[in-house]
C-alpha cells in the first residue's frame, strides 16, 4: 500500500473520506519503528471536529453493547450527526489471533459515508482497551461528529475506556446482580450514564433500573456518587432490539455534553491523554523508565505541562523516552 | 414399547418415501413431482429457493443469483397453483421445507386447495416451521426468536382445529447434526426446542388445556442419521423414550398415541465426500439402516441425499438411485416382517440409557438458562455446535476419524461416474431469474392493487394486535399478495434479527502431534509476518447473498484465529457492498468469502469489482464452497486468488496458503 503524505491524509480525514480514515488507522496500528515518525506527523496534524463527542459503552459481556451501538449510530445518523465506531474486542488467544465478532451484530448501510466501524483486538493488553485505541479515537474524532467506543469490562477489571471517552455509559442487562453489588460496594467507578438494556424484558428491566437508581441514591447519601455536582447520573432503560429508549439515550448524551461544558470536556480529555502518554512510556521503558525520570508524580507533571503547552501524547512520550535514554547513558546505570 | 419380540405375521407398511426436490420454476417443479410420483415415490417434499425461504421477491437485490437455484420460487398464489397443477391436494402428502415464511406458504397451500375444491380438513403434510434450528444451523430466519415462536404457535393453534391432519411443525435435529452436533446434543437441543414451542403454545391461550394432548400429538420431528449407525439407531430409541416421558410429565398427556415420537429422516449429508463420491451411496444406505431397523423407533418418512451431494445439486437419476435404495430395503428384504429386533439387547439398552441420561442433563442445563430462546439469544447453543464441529473436523484432519477416500485408501481406479464432472450435477438455467422477475412484475400489474393493500393492512394490524397470523395470511394469499410483501409487512411489525454466530467465544482444544506442530509452525510464520506488516495480519470472513451454510466460514474463521489472524467475522446474509465496506474500514489483509448455494458466479465478481472501486484491489480475495471446477477457473480469471471446495479438508493447508498470500501481497 502506498505511503500517503501525513498532511494530505489529515486533510482527507477532515473531509471524512473513508479510504483515508481506513489508511490512517492502518498506519496507527503499525508498530514498526520506521512508521512512528509518520504516525506522529499524522496525529500532530489532526484537528478534532468542533463540538464532537466521544461516547464509551462498556459493561459485562452479552449485555447488548454492540446491538445498542448499532441502534445508537442509527439514531445519531437520523439526527444528522456522522458517527465513527470503535469496537474493542478482548477475545484473543495465545496465538496472538483474535475473533472480532462485534461487527456481525451491527447491520449498517454500507453506502453511508457518514458512518465508519473499526474493530480492534486488545492483543493481550489489560485494561480492556487496546494499545492503539487512543490514537484510533483521535483519528475518528477528526472525521466524525460522534465517536462511539465499545469495550467489554466490569467490576474489578479496570476499564480504560474512561481515559478516552467524554461520556461513559455502563450497559447492563436485567438480572445483572453482580454489577449492582459492585456499585453498592464502591468497587466500581460510577459511569456518567447507566443503561439497562433489553428493556423488552419488561418488569425485570424496570426492577433492575429502580434497584440501580436506589443504589445510586444510597451512595449519594454518603457522598460517593457523582464527582461534580451539576450532573446526576441517570438510569435509562433501552431495548436495542426494539429500538426503544434510544432517543432518550441520545438526549442524555447531549445533556451530559452540555453539563460537562467545553472546559470540562477538555479537562477530561487532558487527563486521559496524560494517562495514555504515561502508558506509552511504560510500555516502552517500563517502571525503570519512570524511576529514572523521577517517579510517577514527577513524570505525570511533566507530561501534563507538555500537553498543556500543545504537544501531542505520542510526541511527549517520545521526548521522555529520549530523555530517559540520555540519562541512562550519562549515568551509566544498568 | 409395543412389540414383544415375536415374529409378526404380516408385513408392516413401509415408511413414506420422499425425494427433496424443486428448482427453476413452479412449472418445471410440477413436472418433476409428477415424474417422481410415477416412479413410486409416495410423498412430496418441496424444496423452496432461498428468496422464498427468507421472504424476498425475485426482484429484490438480495435475491440476486438465488432465484430458482436450490428450490422452487413461490411468490404468490399463481405459483402455488402451478406447482400443484394436476396434483389433487386431498390425495397428496406434502412436506414443505419452509420456516420463517411457513405461515405464508401454508396459507397459499390452503388457498390453492380451496381453488381445487378440496376441504382443508383433508389436507395432509408438514410445514417444517422450526425456527430454533434456523438460528442454530439453517439460517433462513427473519424475525427475533420470541416473535418466531409466536408465529409457529399460531400455525399450531390454527391447524389443530382447521387442518387437523397437518403436521404444523417438524422439530428438527437433522440440521443440528449437519452443523456438527453430537448425538446427545441432537437429542437435547431438539427436545428443548419442542418444549419451548409447546410452552409457548400453552401460554398463548389460543388452545384450551384439554386440547393440549392433540397439540402434542401433532408435533413431529425431523431427524438425522449419521454413519455410526448403531449409535444412531440407539439415538432414535432414546428420542422415543424421552419424548414419551416429556409429554407425559410436562404436558400431562395420558393417551400413549399422542405421546409417540413421530419422525421423518434425511440421512447425514455432512459426511458425504467430494473425493471418491461413488462411496457416498454406501454411506447413505448404512445410514438409512439406523432409522429403519428398529421397528419401535422406525421413521415415518425417509428421504435420502444423493451420491453426488458434495458436488452440487442432484439430477433426477441421482435421486432415483437413492429412492431405489429405499425401495430395495422396504420391498426386497425381510426387514418389514419382524417385530423389533433389538428389544432385549443389553448392549442397546445400555447405550440408550446412557444417551437418555446425558441428554436429560443437557435439557436441564438449557432450562436452567431460562428457555431455549435465551439459550439462542445468548449464543450458548450455537457456540457449542461450532465447537463440536471444530472437533469433528480436527479428528478427520488428523486421521483419528477414518473417512475412506479422504484420509485413508486414497488410491483407486477412476470412477466412470466422474468422467465429465461439470455435467455430473444439475444446473439451473441462467434465464430463470430474469423470467421470474418479469413474471412478478406482470403479476403485480394484473392484480387488484386496492385489495392487496387492504389485505396487507389487515395482516399488519392482526400481527400487531397479537392475533393469529393465519386467517389474514390466507386472505392475503387470495388477494394476490406476494411472498416479499407478506414478509415485509411482518418485518415492519416484528423487526429483523441477526443471530449470534457462536464463533467469537468458541474454544477449540489444542492438540499435540504433527498437526499441532504444523499449527505452531504457522504461528511462527504469522509472527514474522506481523513484524513485516507492522500489525497483526487481519482477515475478513463473510457470506454474501442469502446462503445460510455457515459451517465452512465458521471453521475457517476459528482456525484463522487459532493460527494467529485477527479475524473479523461478518456472518451470513451480507451484500457484496457490505463485505467490501467492511474490508476497507477494517483494513484487512485478506478477504475470505464462502458460498455453497450456487450463487458464486453472480456474487463473487461483484465483490472483486467493488473492491477495485474502493481502492483495495491489492487485498487478495479467496473463495470457498461448492464451486464446480470450471466455475473455479472462471473465478480465478476474474481476480480471485484461490478457490477451495470440500475436498480441501485440511484446514492447516488452507491456512498455509493464506499466510503465503498475505506475505506475497505485502511484498508486491
Ligand atoms: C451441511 C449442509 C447443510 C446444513 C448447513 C449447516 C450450516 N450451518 O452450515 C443445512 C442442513 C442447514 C443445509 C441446508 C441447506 N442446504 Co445444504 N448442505 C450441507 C452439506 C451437506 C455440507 C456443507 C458443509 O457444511 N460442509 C462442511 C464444511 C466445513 O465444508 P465447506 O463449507 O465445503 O468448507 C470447506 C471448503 O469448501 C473450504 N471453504 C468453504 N468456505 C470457505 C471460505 C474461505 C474463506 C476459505 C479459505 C475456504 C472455505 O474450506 C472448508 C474446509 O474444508 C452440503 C453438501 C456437501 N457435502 O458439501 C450441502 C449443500 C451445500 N446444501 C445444499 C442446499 C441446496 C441446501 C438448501 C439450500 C436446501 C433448500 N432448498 O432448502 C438448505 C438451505 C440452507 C441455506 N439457508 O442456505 C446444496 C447446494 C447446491 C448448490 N450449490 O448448487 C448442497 C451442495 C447439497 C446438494 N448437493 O444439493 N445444508
Ligand atoms: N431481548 C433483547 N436482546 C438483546 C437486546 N440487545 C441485544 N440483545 C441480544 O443480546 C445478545 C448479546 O448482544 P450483543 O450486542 O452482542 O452484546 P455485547 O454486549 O456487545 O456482547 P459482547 O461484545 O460479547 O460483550 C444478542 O443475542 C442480542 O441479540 C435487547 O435490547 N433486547
Ligand atoms: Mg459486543
Amino acid at each position: 500500500m502506498s505511503e500517503a503524505d501525513p498532511a494530505a491524509l489529515a486533510e482527507r480525514i477532515a473531509a471524512a473520506e473513508k479510504a483515508a480514515v481506513a489508511q490512517a488507522l492502518n498506519l496507527i496500528e503499525d508498530r514498526r519503528q520506521r512508521s512512528q515518525g509518520r504516525i506522529e506527523a499524522l496525529l500532530g496534524r489532526l484537528r478534532e471536529r468542533a463540538g464532537m463527542q466521544r461516547v464509551g459503552l462498556t459493561g459485562p459481556p452479552g449485555g447488548g453493547k454492540s446491538t445498542l451501538t448499532a441502534a445508537l449510530a442509527r439514531e445519531l445518523r437520523e439526527r444528522g450527526d456522522t458517527v465513527g465506531v470503535l469496537a474493542v474486542d478482548p477475545s484473543s488467544t495465545r496465538s496472538g489471533g483474535a475473533l472480532l465478532g462485534d461487527r456481525a451484530r451491527m447491520s449498517f448501510d454500507p453506502a453511508d459515508q457518514g458512518l465508519f466501524v473499526r474493530s480492534l483486538a486488545t492483543a493481550g493488553d489489560t485494561g480492556g482497551l487496546a494499545y492503539a485505541a487512543h490514537a484510533v479515537t483521535e483519528v475518528l474524532s477528526a472525521a466524525y461528529d460522534r465517536v462511539v467506543i465499545e469495550t467489554t469490562g466490569v467490576g474489578q477489571t479496570e476499564t480504560d475506556v474512561e481515559h478516552v471517552a467524554d461520556t461513559i455509559c455502563l450497559v447492563i442487562q436485567p438480572g445483572s446482580g453482580d454489577v449492582l453489588q459492585f456499585i453498592k460496594a464502591g468497587i466500581m467507578e460510577i459511569p456518567d450514564v447507566l443503561v439497562v438494556n433489553k428493556g423488552d424484558h419488561g418488569a425485570l428491566a424496570q426492577r433492575a433500573a429502580s434497584d440501580l437508581a436506589g443504589a445510586l441514591d444510597a451512595l449519594r447519601g454518603v457522598g460517593m456518587a457523582e464527582a461534580g455536582d451539576d450532573w446526576r447520573v441517570p438510569v435509562l432503560v433501552t431495548s436495542a432490539r426494539d429500538r426503544t429508549g434510544i432517543d432518550a439515550l441520545v438526549d442524555t448524551l447531549d445533556a451530559h455534553r452540555a453539563a460537562q461544558g467545553a472546559a470540562g470536556q477538555r479537562e477530561r480529555r487532558r487527563e486521559g491523554e496524560t494517562h495514555w502518554t504515561l502508558s506509552l512510556l511504560l510500555r516502552r521503558h517500563g517502571e525503570h523508565g519512570l524511576e529514572v525520570l523521577g517517579g510517577r508524580t514527577e513524570v505525570a507533571g511533566r507530561i501534563r505541562a507538555a500537553l498543556d503547552a500543545g504537544a501531542i501524547p505520542i510526541a511527549v512520550s517520545a521526548d521522555l523516552g529520549r530523555d530517559y535514554l540520555r540519562r541512562v547513558a550519562s549515568a551509566g546505570i544498568d | 414399547m409395543s412389540s414383544n419380540g415375536a415374529r409378526a405375521t404380516q408385513r408392516d407398511r413401509p415408511w413414506i418415501m420422499r425425494t427433496y426436490a424443486g428448482h427453476s420454476t413452479a412449472k418445471a417443479s410440477n413436472e418433476l413431482y409428477r415424474t417422481n410420483l410415477a416412479k413410486g415415490q409416495t410423498g412430496l417434499s418441496v424444496a423452496f429457493d432461498l428468496p422464498t425461504q427468507t421472504g424476498y421477491d425475485p426482484d429484490h437485490v438480495l435475491s440476486q443469483g438465488e432465484v430458482g437455484k436450490v428450490g422452487v420460487p413461490v411468490s404468490h398464489i399463481g405459483d402455488m397453483r402451478g406447482l400443484f397443477d394436476q396434483l389433487p391436494l386431498d390425495q397428496m402428502n406434502t412436506s414443505m421445507t419452509i420456516n420463517a415464511t411457513a405461515p405464508w406458504l401454508l396459507a397459499l397451500y390452503i388457498a390453492v386447495a380451496e381453488d381445487q375444491g378440496v376441504d382443508r380438513k383433508l389436507l395432509q403434510g408438514t410445514t417444517q416451521n422450526d425456527l430454533i434450528k434456523e438460528y442454530l444451523s439453517r439460517g433462513t430466519y427473519i424475525f427475533p426468536p420470541a416473535a418466531s415462536l409466536k408465529l409457529t404457535a399460531d400455525v399450531v393453534a390454527y391447524t389443530v382445529n382447521e387442518v387437523p391432519k397437518w403436521n404444523p411443525v417438524n422439530v428438527c435435529s437433522y440440521h443440528l447434526q449437519e452443523a456438527g452436533a453430537t448425538p446427545v446434543q441432537e437429542l437435547a437441543y431438539a427436545l428443548a426446542t419442542a418444549i419451548g414451542l409447546l410452552d409457548t403454545v400453552r401460554a398463548g391461550g389460543q388452545v384450551s388445556e384439554d386440547q393440549m394432548p392433540q397439540v402434542v400429538g401433532r408435533i413431529s420431528f425431523f431427524v438425522n442419521a449419521g454413519i455410526r449407525f448403531v449409535e444412531e439407531m440407539c439415538k432414535m430409541r432414546a428420542f422415543t423414550e424421552l419424548w414419551d416421558r416429556i409429554t407425559h410429565e410436562r404436558y400431562g398427556v395420558e393417551n400413549p398415541k399422542f405421546r409417540r415420537f413421530r419422525y421423518g429422516v434425511q440421512v447425514n449429508s455432512l459426511g458425504l465426500t467430494e473425493q471418491q463420491p461413488e462411496n457416498n451411496i454406501i454411506r447413505i444406505v448404512l445410514e438409512m439402516l439406523a432409522v429403519t431397523l428398529s421397528k419401535d423407533a422406525r421413521a415415518r418418512a425417509v428421504q435420502l441425499p444423493a451420491w453426488n451431494e458434495a458436488l452440487g445439486l442432484p439430477r433426477p437419476w441421482d435421486q432415483q438411485w437413492s429412492l431405489r435404495a429405499q425401495q430395495i430395503l422396504a420391498y426386497e428384504t425381510d426387514l418389514l416382517t419382524y417385530a423389533d429386533i433389538f428389544n432385549g439387547s443389553d448392549v442397546v439398552t445400555d447405550r440408550v440409557r446412557k444417551m437418555v441420561e446425558e441428554a436429560s442433563q443437557e435439557i436441564e442445563d438449557i432450562q436452567a438458562r431460562g428457555s431455549v430462546v435465551e439459550a439462542i439469544e445468548s449464543g450458548y447453543l450455537k457456540q457449542r455446535l461450532v465447537e463440536s464441529n471444530a472437533e469433528r473436523l480436527r479428528a478427520i484432519e488428523r486421521g483419528e476419524q477414518v473417512v475412506v477416500g479422504v484420509n485413508k485408501y486414497l488410491e483407486g481406479a477412476d470412477s466412470p461416474l466422474m468422467t465429465d464432472r461439470d455435467s455430473a450435477i444439475m444446473t439451473v438455467g441462467s434465464g430463470v431469474e430474469q423470467e421470474a422477475i418479469a413474471a412478478i412484475k406482470t403479476w403485480r400489474e394484473q392484480r387488484d392493487g386496492a385489495a392487496v393493500e387492504k389485505a396487507l393492512a389487515e395482516l399488519r394490524e392482526a400481527v400487531k394486535r397479537g392475533g393469529n397470523v393465519m386467517p389474514p395470511s390466507i386472505a392475503a394469499a387470495k388477494a394476490g399478495v406476494t411472498t416479499g410483501e407478506w414478509a415485509q409487512a411482518l418485518r415492519e411489525v416484528l423487526g429483523e434479527y441477526r443471530a449470534p454466530t457462536g464463533v467469537a467465544g468458541a474454544r477449540v482444544s489444542e492438540g499435540e502431534g504433527d498437526s499441532q506442530k504444523t499449527v505452531e509452525g504457522l504461528r511462527a510464520r504469522m509472527d514474522v509476518l506481523e513484524k513485516k506488516l507492522g500489525r497483526r495480519p487481519k482477515m475478513l470472513v463473510g457470506k454474501p447473498g442469502l446462503d445460510g451454510h455457515s459451517n465452512g466460514a465458521e471453521q475457517i474463521a476459528l482456525k484463522a484465529r487459532d493460527v494467529g489472524f485477527e479475524v473479523v467475522y461478518e456472518g451470513i446474509r451480507v451484500t457484496p457492498e457490505q463485505l467490501v465496506a467492511s474490508a476497507l474500514e477494517e483494513g484487512v489483509h485478506v478477504i475470505g468469502i464462502s458460498i455453497l448455494s450456487g450463487s458464486h458466479l453472480e456474487l463473487v465478481p461483484q465483490v472483486v469489482e467493488r473492491a477495485r472501486e474502493a481502492g483495495i484491489a491489492s487485498v487478495p480475495i479467496v473463495v470457498g464452497g461448492i464451486i464446480p471446477v470450471s466455475d473455479a477457473r472462471r473465478l480465478e480469471n476474474s481476480g480471485v486468488a484461490r478457490v477451495y471446495t470440500p475436498k480441501d479438508f485440511e484446514l492447516n493447508t488452507i491456512m498455509g496458503d493464506l499466510v503465503e498470500l498475505v506475505q506475497s501481497s505485502a511484498e508486491a
